[in-house]
């Protein structure tokens, strides 16, 4: 099945938003993005991300209260459900198997 | 001034629409957010454009919002709502409807008329299978140090053999020429005739199908003939013929094909096709020019080209074969290209044209009058329904109360827009019929150029226009009203700005009365130069005379016949009728034997001068009368002693002078005054006069002192019978056809008229509207300044002061435009011409301010006489 897969993206957002915890909104999740990896995170990219995220059960959301900031809008909440925990998980645990397969000496060597 | 520190309003909105519910608060938040960090770092312009990308760029899958079943019921329902409350409102404002209905359906019947004239001209020749692949070969002729190049449809025989034997991507090629024709004589049967001569892969190329006989052999031997069913049945009975001969002159042609008749809106037009093979006898023996490059007059070479030719080796091949043949002349550049079908009835003006041309130009002015008519029934429908706001937008805040949403009150206006567009279409469809035996007739050329037939197709394209038109006129309002805040228009009308968008609605009058004025202006001056152009000083009289063809018959021998009619007072002859648009030319040279130029020419005897009363400069008539192929004489005009530098000043001189013409030396025996042999518009070049005793391709004039000028025709009609009975005299006076010849400028003029009148008319039953609503509107003002003493004159004036100042605004850019354009672009175009007088330039301005001035007059004298007391008294 397509959706059980991360891609390197959805991957990166879906830490993001566990990183930020409480305040996981969009341009926060741009902001955080564009400061970690150090390269733009659009939000077109980034929304469109966040609602396949959705789609597929990984992330949750909801609408936070109002605020006179961004012309009244509310902002939407994203928090990771346990599905997407799992995911994260099963990521890292792919990487570390495959890092540990490297001899350290060869690495050195690259 | 504060800019405006919020994202477009129109963005938003956009957004808005078609987000779906669900997504659309949080990406609202989104993009503003970031809007708010764009005016900090890159100000509030770049911020602005960043957001409307932004919203474009949210337009995704995901985002949009799905339609819904429901919305579409709702739609449908409120649709049935919408047309009932319309059509109620329709009939409740009669004068309203009245004005919109007859003003759109006036101008949609000439829409109607531009659309079906179109529509045929852009379907020509599309009944060819192969209609995409076929081109022509054009020719650019440049004479060197002389005239401008021109471009001609047609092209040489060798530069059709060139192509097929050396171009690889050529599927079938032909090749035609023009100028069959003669009688043709089967049994005792003898009828002219005449057509093209044509090459065997003729019926591979074109699509006309064989009844009988085989396409791929029918034109392939000398002496074969196809005839179309109609020339057929002309010249047998039957159209069951193959084998059979026919005869013209002296030769035997055998019928190897029978077709159906032509398509009207084919450009190719014959009545019979004779084998190529033929001309290749046969004229190949009078021209030996015939397989040359330079022989470029009457041949056609047409081609079928694969599906998927590469156009650009093509080209480069073209340009090689160009560059190798014209090494070899010195005088002249032949520069043929190819063009494709459908360029060739509807494109760039080529000369030689082998049948009808419209330039595309002609299709735009026409669409652009048409576009006007309707946009100022457009402008009557928006300015109307605006101005009875008042009226209306009780009605429209009720509506809104009821629950009406914005898009509603739209759809409800947008309806009776379309519905009062479609009562149009009927009656425009009326007018069209009308209309379109009046246009046919209004020239042959037209009639000969289109059928205006009706098509399924083109009721698609009158029911479109109708649906766009009435959408176009309803739009504004629909705008307007739907705009309208509930609460002012429930609850207090007084406040309610009746004259809001005053200045819109006066510009929209504006514009028409400007159109208007620019068309009427343009049918005046039009019509003056027209008139000038027939009454213009020729250099020569041509009162009473009758120009007859010979058709064939010995000039000698009709001479002869006529001179016997007791009217006819003097006869000469000529080899063409000059004044009228056609010319014969000539190659002349004087003295030094390298300057040789094209020189008009005209054969006359020694009668010519004096009938058509030309002026001798110098010297004198032709004295000689030789025999054929023995001329020595030659009258020339003052114009060669011009361009050949004989004597320019001293047209004595130049007498006795020889000129070489064809080769042969020609002695000046007479310098006439200049005249124009070619019609006005064309400068006056050089022309000589050359004798001839009888000349059976052309003309005799007869002059003929006569008061019954249709019974002196009648009476040569009689006399022509008893020479020749196959053919029917064709004679008419030089003053009809020098009006024929103008004839396309009548045409014009008739046209522009035509808008003008349907212009005029829309434009003032459109004020007439605005000035009743207005005096109605104000009816209570009135009546109290009355009350309070206003004199009837001052109320007059009053009310009709705003109008009059907008007609004086439109006359003001009017009359200069009309007179710039004529003056810097149109009258150019005319060597010789009248000068435009005053009179033309305000006859039509006073002509529409009369008219105008009579409504407006009429509606507030009767606003102003009318009783006070009951207006104040009703209220």
């Amino acid at each position: 099945m397509k959706g059980t897969n991360l891609g390197e993206f959805e991957e990166l957002v879906l830490l993001t938003i566990a990183a930020l915890v409480n305040d996981a909104y969009s341009v926060a999740i741009c902001d955080e993005l564009e400061k970690v990896s150090g390269r733009s995170a659009k939000l077109g990219v980034v929304h469109a991300v966040l609602n396949r995220l959705e789609e597929k059960g990984l992330v949750k959301s909801k609408l936070g209260e109002a605020t006179s900031m961004r012309g009244g809008k509310r902002k939407r909440y994203y928090a990771i459900t346990a599905a997407g925990k799992a995911a994260l998980i099963r990521a890292k645990d792919v990487r570390d198997q495959l890092w540990s397969m490297i001899p350290g000496l060869s690495l050195k060597c690259i | 001034m504060k800019q405006p520190t919020s994202p477009p309003r129109w963005a938003q909105r956009l957004l808005g629409w078609y987000c779906k519910p669900e997504l659309l608060e949080d990406l609202q938040g989104d993009l503003q957010e970031y809007f708010e960090r764009n005016i900090r770092s890159k100000g509030v312009v770049r911020a602005r454009l960043i957001y409307i990308v932004d919203v474009f760029k949210f337009f995704r899958f995901y985002t949009i919002r799905k339609p819904q079943f429901i919305d579409l019921l709702i739609q449908w329902i409120m649709i049935r709502s919408y047309v009932k409350t319309s059509s109620r409102n329709i009939v409740r404002n009669k004068l309203f409807s009245a004005i919109n209905i007859i003003g759109l359906s006036v101008s949609m019947s000439v829409a109607l008329l531009v659309i079906a004239f179109v529509s045929d001209l852009v379907s020509y020749d599309d009944f060819h299978a192969n209609k995409e692949r076929i081109y022509r070969l054009n020719t650019l002729y440049e004479s060197i140090g002389e005239q401008k190049p021109i471009t001609l449809a047609s092209t040489s025989v060798k530069a059709g053999r060139k192509i097929q034997d050396g171009f690889a991507n050529v599927d079938e090629l032909v090749w035609m020429r023009n100028g069959f024709g003669g009688d043709a004589h089967v049994g005792d049967n003898v009828i002219p005739t005449g057509g093209l001569w044509a090459s065997e892969k003729f019926f591979s190329i074109f699509t006309f199908p064989l009844l009988q006989g085989n396409p791929a052999t029918a034109l392939k031997e000398p002496y074969s003939v196809v005839l179309t069913e109609t020339s057929a049945t002309k010249l047998f009975g039957t159209t069951d013929v193959l084998g059979k001969n026919v005869k013209f002159d002296t030769i035997n042609y055998v019928v190897t094909g029978v077709m159906k008749d032509v398509p009207k809106l084919s450009h190719l037009r014959f009545e019979l096709l004779v084998s190529f093979s033929t001309a290749e006898i046969l004229v190949a023996k009078t021209d030996p020019n015939f397989n040359e490059w330079h022989s470029v007059w009457s041949n056609y070479v047409y081609m079928l080209l694969p599906e998927k030719v590469d156009m650009q080796t093509f080209q480069t091949n073209l340009n090689a074969l160009n560059a190798e043949e014209n090494k070899k002349d010195n005088h002249a550049k032949f520069t043929i290209s190819l063009q494709s079908l459908r360029d060739v009835s509807l494109g760039a003006h080529l000369s030689n044209e082998i049948g009808p041309k419209v330039t595309p130009l002609v299709v735009w002015i026409m669409i652009g009058m048409a576009g006007v008519i309707v946009l100022s029934a457009c402008f009557n429908y928006t300015n109307l329904s605006v101005a009875r706001s008042l009226k209306r937008s009780r009605e429209v805040g009720v509506r809104k109360l009821m629950g009406a949403v914005k898009g509603q009150v739209m759809g409800q206006f947008i309806t009776e827009s379309i519905i009062i567009s479609l009562l149009a279409l009927a009656f425009s469809f009326l007018l069209f019929l009308f209309l379109r035996k009046q246009f046919l007739s209004l020239a042959s050329f037209l009639d000969n150029l289109v059928s205006l037939e009706l098509t399924t197709s083109l009721g698609v394209y009158f029911l479109t226009m109708a649906l766009a038109v009435g959408f176009l006129a309803g739009l504004l309002p629909a705008l307007f009203f739907s705009r309208i805040n509930v609460l002012q228009a429930i609850k207090n009308l007084a406040t309610f700005k009746v004259f809001r968008h005053v200045t819109f609605r006066k510009a929209l009058i504006v514009v028409q009365y400007t159109l208007s004025l620019i068309f009427i202006t343009t049918t005046v001056i039009g019509y003056r130069q027209y008139r000038s152009m027939l009454s213009f000083d020729l250099g020569f009289k041509t009162e009473n005379i009758v120009n007859m063809k010979l058709r064939g018959n010995s000039a000698i021998a009709v001479t002869k016949v006529m001179s016997e009619l007791p009217e006819v007072v003097d006869i000469s002859k000529s080899l063409m009728v000059t004044s009228l648009g056609s010319m014969h030319g000539t190659q002349v040279k004087y003295k030094n034997s390298d300057d040789s130029a094209m020189v008009y020419l005209n054969k006359v005897d020694d009668h010519y001068l004096n009938i058509h009363e030309h002026k001798l400069v110098a010297g004198k008539n032709f004295t000689l009368k030789p025999k054929p192929g023995e001329e020595s004489e030659v009258i020339v005009n003052e114009q060669v002693l011009k361009r050949f530098d004989i004597a320019p000043q001293n047209p004595e001189a130049a007498l006795g002078e020889q000129l070489i013409v064809d080769k042969k030396k020609l002695t000046i025996v007479g310098v006439l005054k200049d005249f124009h042999y070619g019609t006005v518009e064309h400068e006056i070049s050089p022309v000589i006069l050359q004798y001839t005793e009888d000349e059976p391709g052309g003309y005799i004039n007869v002059k003929v002192a006569s008061k019954d000028l249709p019974a002196t025709l009648a009476a040569m009609e009689t006399a022509w019978k008893k020479i020749d009975k196959v053919h029917p005299m064709e004679a008419s006076f030089y003053d009809d056809q020098i009006e024929q010849a103008y004839s396309q400028f009548s045409v014009m003029v008739k046209v522009i008229g035509f808008v003008a009148f349907l212009a005029i008319c829309i434009a003032s039953m459109g004020m007439f509207g605005m000035v009743v609503f207005t005096t109605e509107t104000r009816l209570r003002e009135i009546s109290i300044r009355k009350v309070l003493g206003a004199s009837e004159r001052t109320l007059v004036y009053l009310l009709s002061k705003g109008f009059a100042l907008l007609l004086l605004l439109a006359a003001c850019i009017a009359l200069p435009l009309t007179y710039i354009f004529f003056d810097q672009v149109v009258l150019r175009q005319f060597a010789y011409h009248a000068s435009m007088g005053v009179v033309d330039i305000f006859l039509g301005a006073c002509l529409i301010g009369a008219l105008a001035l009579i409504m407006i007059g009429s509606q507030t004298i009767r606003t102003a006489r009318s009783n006070p007391a009951d207006v104040l008294k009703s209220e």
